[in-house]
């Protein structure tokens, strides 16, 4: 047998549940700013579909404010899955997601990294597609930014949430590309809706107080997905 | 992590594992004591892998049952916080550097210090003058220096490796037995599934060759020599696949 070198004791503790989170979600944004390969996806399909709407839009059969919302939660949900499909994929070729099963980090702990990571790739096309929107359609957002960016934050928490579970079980499995989508799609109506809903208010002058029934059911969605898909992920992973 | 040589650090009582139709791993026992190295021999489908995923938590058996330091699997944090994984897939993310990839397992590990403990084990695998070069830009064999580096950073009591040597030249292959051999030293309890024998039964205190699912044979300390085992696994396994 070879001689050795004694390998000296490594002081460790309990990895905290928080600390786990954002080391995942640190290093899955690491990860895209240096690949580049969601954002870019998400972006070229966000500029194509507002180009190809925008070329399609016949002004004087529809107003610009009636299209704008319509373009834009079509553009948010796709580019979306766009990148959502990639969440889990990071891991794939290499088998990285048994590396982080081993470990003694929670399972929700890696469904909320990756949830965090994702809901800031999300966050980037969509503060690049608004303005571009808003400018393309002649939409002057300024006098109810926040309220919109409010309605966009809120619907993209529970896009996320469910897109991140539904990305976790397709991943794995050799339609992936085409499960997302079915998988996900009727669990984000009920978020693109009261969304779209609210933005189609605003965009059309309505104040505040009109939407903020709508952003209690963005509010409730949100708490109801994070809860349930956070708590579901586990189950996902069972072998 | 010094622990006291008789301690029970693995056992496992009839692991049977199915997929499907398919009985990959068919009655499997075992114990090993802290600082017993177990080389695991078989032909491609013995049900090796599985056996090593099941132990590592990451499967969880069709019947029977195992436990690390007598916590039952699959475990606890607590358990896994004890057990390091080699795979002959490297488990690295390409677009981070090498000490990027040990540095983040370091601290999905809850390893203090976590700069010096991946600079530590990355220069005692060969791999410190490529530390800060991205995985995606390192030979196969580089990046399993890398992967065992993320596996033992935490200074694992149970390490599972699965096909190490992967891709090592003999400078990689050397410096892998040394950490091994150190780990061993030190209390760690080793399974090494290769089709390496001389690395294997060079470092290993027992030494077990599986087929269709079970142990054909178990040979503790002393091994049989080198020439002997050899025949006899080719007897056990090869000619009988």
């Amino acid at each position: 047998m070879p001689p050795s070198t004694r390998v000296a004791p490594v002081h460790r503790r309990a990895p905290g549940f928080v600390g786990s989170t954002l080391a995942i979600a640190r290093k899955d944004t690491l990860i895209e700013l240096r690949s580049r390969s969601v954002i870019l996806s998400a972006l070229a399909f966000a500029v194509l579909a507002i180009t190809i709407f925008f070329f399609a839009w016949d002004p004087t059969a529809v107003a610009s404010i009636d299209l704008a919302p319509g373009v834009l939660w079509v553009i948010f949900t796709f580019s979306g899955l766009l990148g959502l499909h990639r969440s889990f994929g990071v891991e794939q070729p290499t088998r990285a997601m048994d590396a982080l099963l081993a470990a003694p980090v929670d399972r929700e702990a890696i469904y909320l990294g990756k949830l965090i990571a994702n809901l800031a790739f999300v966050i980037v096309v969509q503060a690049i597609s608004l303005p571009a929107v808003a400018l393309l359609y002649n939409v002057p957002i300024g006098g109810y930014m926040w309220p919109l960016i409010g309605v966009v934050l809120l619907a993209s928490v529970g896009l996320v949430a469910v897109g991140t579970l539904f990305s976790s079980m397709a991943v794995s499995t050799r339609l992936a590309e085409l499960l997302l989508p079915l998988l996900a799609l009727p669990f984000f109506v009920p978020v693109i809706l009261p969304a779209a809903q609210a933005t189609a208010r605003l965009m059309n002058g309505r104040a505040v107080s009109e939407v903020s029934g709508y952003l209690s059911i963005l509010a409730a969605f949100d708490v109801v997905f994070l809860v349930v898909c956070t708590l579901l992920y586990p189950y996902t992973l069972e072998q | 992590m010094l622990r006291a040589m008789t301690e029970l650090s693995i056992q496992a009582t009839d692991l049977v594992r199915n997929f499907g139709t398919r009985r990959a791993v068919n009655g499997v026992s075992l114990t090993l004591v802290a600082g017993d190295c177990l080389a695991l021999f078989g032909p491609n489908g013995a049900g090796k892998t599985t056996l090593l995923r099941m132990l590592g938590g990451l499967l969880r058996p069709t019947s029977g049952s195992a436990a690390i330091e007598g916590i039952p699997l699959p475990g606890s944090a607590d358990v896994r916080a004890r057990v390091g994984l080699v795979s002959h897939q490297t488990m690295l993310y390409d677009a981070l550097t090498a000490r990027e990839n040990v540095e983040f397992s370091a601290r999905m590990y809850g390893v203090q210090d976590v700069r010096a403990a991946a600079d530590e084990v990355l220069t005692r695998l060969g791999a410190a003058s490529f530390a800060d070069v991205r995985v995606r830009s390192l030979s196969r064999g580089m990046q399993q220096r890398v992967s065992v580096a993320r596996a033992i950073v935490h200074s694992p009591s149970v390490l599972l490796a699965d096909e190490p040597f992967t891709g090592l030249d003999a400078a990689g292959a050397s410096a892998l037995t040394g950490m091994l051999a150190a780990l061993r030293d030190s209390g760690a309890t080793i399974i090494i599934v290769t089709h390496n024998l001389d690395e294997a039964l060079a470092l290993c205190t027992a030494a077990a060759i599986m087929r269709e699912g079970r142990f054909v044979r178990l040979d503790r300390a002393p091994i049989p020599a080198r020439e002997e085992y050899t025949a006899l696994y080719r007897e056990l396994s090869v000619d009988a696949a």
